[in-house]
């Protein structure tokens, strides 16, 4: 009998699709039969930050050449609504008396092409007044100039609202030699899915069926039924292939919910895509926290008190930002540490900018950001090394659950080890002998190492997942999933775990997700939480699908069930010690009609909390400011891994993005709160040549939370990277005098810090 | 801006023509004119490559060529690289090193990778990074679209 599949470097059988007739997005459905016909949906956005809408012209759009329909709020009867967590927040689906930020859709075009629904977008003449705008956060918190005048307050939510407790005042400090303060920006990003969103809708039989790019069909169905009063049985949601979501595709955007109801007033299936110019103003943007940070301890490295207060900017609507802060970064604030006072309150604020929503951790990035830049500059402080620092305060490993000042229950952890093995593999102290011999040569281009230590959440946004196993009269099977993939590769894994408990081959194993008539009952693909909740679903479902067909083997080799053994390498039950009496999976689904199939709703004990360490070395050109990261080494501990070459490819990407947030990427407004970087021009996306390969050091510390014991890979990297690398690039010019520089830490801001630094010495 | 003009191009070897708006860009009449959806569009400035094609061996960004610039000419997708089911040895490498994740920046970023090994049979890791640097992907970190050049070029 060959060994398990588990645990091996599998390659993904849904690769050569995308690599030869390449994938299936939404705008890609040119064949869907439901779809011939569709006319094209474009959207008017505001040009104005912040206005009253006096009037929409309509009249030069309706004229344009193939323009069939041009709806605003008014014509569709669309209402205000309060938002989830703020019912003193109200806007329409479409604009309706006020805009709020630049890109907010006023107005939608139904065309026959979709050039015409652009050249006729450009027609549609808005009258606004034009109000002052609130860009920046601090500003927001205090500022006359209200975007919600009903909530009296652009504070939108204030962690207290949870009977969290206030900071206290200097007092909290008490009994610690050395205190030290900074305010520090965690900057707006764009998480820049290469697949801009997209959607179609068309009415078949009285039912709506929508495809979406979605990381979460399930949810977007649910959306659509609240917001216009369908049935569920009435609405079919379809996610085909989805070219990424990073956390912006979790939640449906009125673009998207609209399109049915668009498809029904022209009695046509509808179209819509976005332009990468519109998705950068109107996807959801990301991370947008000022941190206020405050840690005090003892010279000989200790930490005694933490204090952190966050500033959330949610962008022009109460968007799922407004929970990240409270219900992500605080929790995790302590991270990895035992620190005997700690305190964080946050505070949700709206502003003129595009609304911000989860990407790529979440509120957990920021928590780590936060703690990991005090811990630096505590380090600095008292003048010891920063992984020494870390190491006299990190939680001794743990193998039973740890509660920690914040009220998380970490499951399992062993972060000394973490940062150990990441030092080693790094070589850290010849790193710093490298860095010391070019400080000494005083070389303009110096090095800088940035260590970082983190623990995250995962899998915390649900409970458990949905699977079912189908076999099918001729062997093969079918496993239909609640998650939905964007890149993750569950075809492969989950084909990996049905195969492993079946023998059922994985190449005879189709994986079935995204779709709401066939998987009505779905969490979706954010959080980290795939393999945890899904992946074990369909663990559990496939052992307890064998049992099931032991009693049927039984029947039909007229046996006692418990003499009954599954032989996975030839996929065939028989009485043990008797294997040529047999029954294979085909046999067993054509004594059901050939279809045998089980069902489970599988619930895990809760959320798991990965942890590792990342160490990032970076050059820095101290006469122009030019940083270039050079190398990367990350210990992630994610429990036990199902195919390491699916979990490298997560750390890759995280730590990609993480780089790029700490070196290159930032959403900016004017002070008008007109969008400048609002193209792939303009934004710094990262490319290859600005990221070094990963430097991957392995940890498996199993979770017991679910029977994979697995944890979370999806974000570790954004989470550990951005720390370490920001800390990297102020490493390089310590010895300069600069003490911390904001991401993203571009040649112009490190070349400033020096040259300020320089002044003030 | 509705004139309409003929347009033929040999597209995967095979000689299509169409009757086209003159502002067709070249990815447009591949994917709505052909039916040839592998190449994707991910922006408006030129800037992610996800819509890289071949025109006559070299690699171009079809989202900034017209349909009409390419009239006459010679057009391969990613959809023309196999023969039959024996993928082409950079789509082989891509499957074999993981060098791709969500898929969407996959075909330009195969075409651009081809394009590179062309012009340089032999290169190190900084020559594939500077050499992909117009092609965009948000999921790899290019860690492994980088070994999946490296491991093409060395032929494994």
């Amino acid at each position: 009998m060959g060994g398990s599949i588990l645990g091996n470097r599998v390659v993904r059988k849904e690769d050569p699709k995308f690599l030869t007739t390449g994938g299936r997005y939404v705008d890609d459905l040119l064949d869907e039969p439901m779809l011939q016909g569709a006319l094209h949906v474009t959207y008017v956005r505001s040009s104005v930050a912040h206005g009253r809408v006096l009037s929409i012209d309509t009249t030069d759009a309706e004229a344009m050449p193939g323009v069939v329909a041009v709806f605003t709020a008014a014509s569709l009867g669309l209402e205000a609504r309060p938002a989830g967590f703020n019912k003193a927040a109200k806007r329409g689906l479409l604009a309706i008396d006020k805009v709020r930020y630049v890109g907010e859709p006023l107005a939608a075009i139904v065309s026959h092409t979709r050039n015409q629904g652009e050249d006729a977008a450009e027609t549609v003449i808005v009258d606004y007044e034009v109000l002052p705008a609130v860009v920046d956060v601090r500003e927001a918190m205090e500022s006359s100039v209200l975007l919600f005048e009903d909530n009296g307050s652009n504070i939108v939510f204030d962690s207290m609202n949870l009977g969290a407790p206030d900071l206290s005042g200097p007092e909290f400090f008490d009994g610690c030699e050395v205190v030290t303060r900074a305010t520090i920006v965690n900057q707006r990003v764009a998480p820049c899915p290469m697949e801009v969103r997209g959607g179609a809708a068309a009415w078949v039989n009285g039912r709506l069926i929508q495809w979406m790019s979605t990381q979460h069909a399930q949810g977007a169905l649910s959306s659509i039924c609240h917001t216009f009063g369908y049935e569920p049985e009435n609405v079919r949601v379809i996610a085909p292939d989805v070219g990424g979501g990073f956390g912006a595709k979790i939640g449906p955007y009125g673009e998207e919910l609209l399109l049915g109801v668009i498809s029904q007033r022209v009695g046509k299936p509808v179209v819509w895509r976005e332009s990468r110019s519109e998705s950068m103003v109107a996807l959801g943007h990301g991370r947008a926290q000022v941190q206020e940070i405050a840690i005090g301890g003892r010279r000989d490295g200790k930490v005694l008190a933490y204090q952190l207060k966050v500033l959330q900017d949610c962008g022009g609507w109460v968007d799922s930002a407004a929970y990240l802060a409270p219900f992500m970064t605080r929790p995790m604030s302590q991270g990895v540490y035992d620190i005997e006072n700690i305190e964080c309150r946050t505070f949700s604020i709206v502003t003129n900018t595009t609304p911000v929503v989860p990407y790529r951790g979440a509120g957990r990035p920021e928590a780590t950001a936060a703690i990991e830049r005090a811990m630096d500059l505590f380090a600095a402080e008292i003048g010891m090394d920063p992984a020494e620092v870390r190491r006299k305060n990190l939680i001794a490993k743990f193998n039973e659950p740890y509660t920690t000042k914040m009220g998380q229950t970490y499951d399992v952890g062993d972060y000394e080890e973490s940062l150990d093995r990441a030092l080693k593999a790094a070589d850290y102290e010849g790193l710093r002998a490298e860095q010391k011999r070019r400080r000494d040569s005083g070389t303009t281009v110096q090095l800088g190492i940035g260590v970082s230590v983190y623990v995250e959440i995962t899998g915390g946004g649900g409970t458990g997942e949905t699977a079912k196993i189908e076999v099918l009269g001729d062997g093969s099977a079918r496993v239909y999933t609640g998650t939905s993939p964007h890149g993750q590769g569950h075809d492969t894994s989950w084909s990996m775990l049905a195969s492993e408990q079946t023998g059922i081959p994985m190449d005879r194993i189709e994986v079935i997700h995204g779709d709401t008539d066939l998987v009505p009952k779905g969490g979706g693909t954010f959080g980290s939480r795939s393999l945890q909740q899904g992946g074990a679903a369909v663990h559990q479902a496939s052992i307890e699908l064998v049992e099931k067909a032991k009693e049927v083997a039984a029947t039909l080799l007229e046996a006692n069930e418990a003499d009954i053994v599954l032989d996975k390498d030839a996929g065939a039950f028989h009485v043990a010690g008797s294997p040529s009496a047999r029954k294979t999976w085909a046999d067993i689904a054509q004594s059901r009609d050939n279809l045998f199939m089980h069902e489970i709703d599988f619930k895990v004990a809760g959320a798991t909390f990965p942890f590792g360490a990342h160490v990032a070395v970076v050059e820095v050109d101290t006469e122009t400011g030019k940083v270039r990261h050079i190398a990367h080494t990350t210990c992630d501990d994610a429990g036990t891994v199902l195919n390491p070459l699916l979990r490298d490819g997560q750390i890759h990407g995280g730590v990609a993005q993480g780089s790029a947030q700490a070196l290159l990427e930032e959403v900016l407004y004017d002070r008008d709160g007109n969008p400048t970087t609002s193209n792939l021009a303009d934004y710094a996306m990262i490319s290859a040549a600005e990221v070094p390969s990963v430097n991957i050091v392995m940890m498996e510390t199993p979770t017991f939370m679910n029977p994979l014991g697995a944890k979370g890979i999806g974000e570790s990297g954004s989470i550990g990277a951005t720390p370490a690398v920001q800390s990297a690039v102020c490493d390089a010019l310590a010895h300069l005098g600069v003490r911390h520089v904001d991401m993203p830490t571009t040649p112009e801001r490190v070349w400033r810090a020096i040259e300020s630094a320089r002044k003030g010495a | 801006m509705s004139d309409q003009v003929k347009v033929s191009i040999t597209v995967n070897g095979r000689l299509t023509s169409a009757e086209i708006e003159a502002r067709t860009l070249l990815v447009q009449y591949l994917r709505d004119h052909l039916g040839l959806t592998a190449t994707n569009i991910g922006c408006d400035t030129s800037s992610c490559g996800a819509c890289t094609v071949h025109m006559n061996g070299e690699a171009v960004k079809s989202c900034t060529v017209l349909a009409v610039q390419s009239d006459g000419e010679s057009v391969t997708t990613v959809e023309g690289l196999a023969i039959g089911d024996e993928m082409h040895p950079m789509q082989q490498a891509f499957r074999a090193n993981h060098g791709l994740q969500c898929g969407y920046c996959t075909p330009g970023m195969v075409m651009a990778a081809i394009s590179l090994l062309n012009d340089n049979p032999n290169p190190t890791e900084e020559e594939v990074r500077l050499g992909l640097e117009g092609n965009l992907c948000r999921c790899t970190g290019y860690h492994n679209i980088v070994q999946s050049v490296l491991a093409c070029a060395k032929g494994e």
